[in-house]
């Protein structure tokens, strides 16, 4: 197989797990990026805590990309302010666009995230906005000038799997950027499938931080996205609707 | 004035730089808006506050 590059907002990945860093002791982020092979690695922008409390980033391996989300944001304009600010940080200029304006789903507004990676698009931002799988919003999000597609895989934070499996596959056939699948992803196997399916790459967080054992089930996820990005390469086997089709020759049996 | 969203006395030629000193935050890793505009690190120093100005000084944090 040669090699699999993975390419966002101008620069090469050879992981294709984006993992997020929220719900867990940031003692163990370096060992979760590690065991994930994790190259980009997703940040909230939130108010300072002061009295000098540890830097994550002191927690991030070197060489990691950072993507901050512009999370808590409810709108367009907000989410472009929070952009603003996380590019201040001075770790660079990818964002993931989130923006939710309901707080029992944690659904994204579509139509404000389009107005947003219109906006950072146009002011240098690799705009990476996370939506509710919709076609039509997509092709917004490609003419805005969004750098890939993150459509959710079902409610942030539920570990439910892929409740919109065929929509996501919708985008993946149908446009022409980068399909990273982003929330509800609960388990490995669904990581895998959504791969097979020909996702470019799979952002999980909740998954990861909910396990026994954080960096173990980082590892999981790692083998399972990197088995269904082969099996996505490699062309799955045919589906035979009806009857079944024998492996082994149908001659030579040891009898008359 | 306010900082992150708390009411602060605010003494007389006191500079963000100074703001930051005072309240424990680590230079390096924040980024600080004045009046819903970002100021840049190197006006820290420079940039002295009023009794009416609002503040947001913000870092990152985990998330995803």
């Amino acid at each position: 197989m040669g090699k699999d590059v993975f390419m966002l907002g101008g620069k090469e990945f050879s992981s294709r797990f984006i993992l997020g860093s929220g719900k867990y002791n940031v003692e163990l982020i370096q060992a979760a990026v590690e065991q994930a092979g994790a190259q980009i690695i997703t940040l909230a922008v939130r108010r300072a805590n002061s009295g000098g409390e540890g830097n994550i980033l002191d927690y991030i391996p070197k060489g990691v990309t950072l993507l901050p989300n512009t999370s808590g944001a409810r709108n367009a304009q907000e989410a472009v302010r929070i952009a603003r600010l996380s590019r201040e940080l001075g770790c660079g200029d990818f964002v993931k666009i989130e923006i939710m304006r309901d707080s029992k789903y944690l659904l994204p507004d579509n139509a404000e995230t389009v107005k947003a990676t219109d906006i950072l698009a146009k002011e240098g931002f690799v705009a990476l906005p996370y939506m509710y799988p919709d076609l039509n919003t997509a092709r917004d999000l490609v003419n805005a000038g969004a750098a890939a597609v993150m459509p959710l895989a079902a409610p942030i934070g539920s570990n439910k799997g892929l409740a919109t499996k065929e929509f996501i596959q919708i985008l993946i056939d149908e446009i022409e950027l980068p399909i990273i699948v982003d929330a509800g992803i609960g388990r490995p196997s669904q990581a895998c499938e959504v791969m097979e399916m020909g996702a470019a790459a799979v952002m999980a967080n909740t998954a990861i931080a909910t396990a026994g054992d954080i960096p173990q089930m980082a590892s999981a996820f790692k083998k399972a996205i990197e088995a269904g990005r082969e099996a996505y390469l490699s062309g799955l086997g045919r589906v035979r609707e009806k009857g079944g089709e024998a492996s082994s020759p149908l001659t030579g049996f040891l009898r008359d | 004035m306010k900082v992150n969203g708390v009411q602060k006395e605010c003494p007389a030629n006191f500079t963000i730089a100074e703001l930051l000193a005072q309240e424990g935050f680590a230079k390096e890793g924040v980024a600080v808006e004045l009046n819903m505009g970002i100021v840049a690190k190197e006006a820290y120093g420079t940039t002295v506050l009023k009794e009416e100005d609002v503040v947001e000084v913000v870092s990152f944090m985990g998330g995803g």
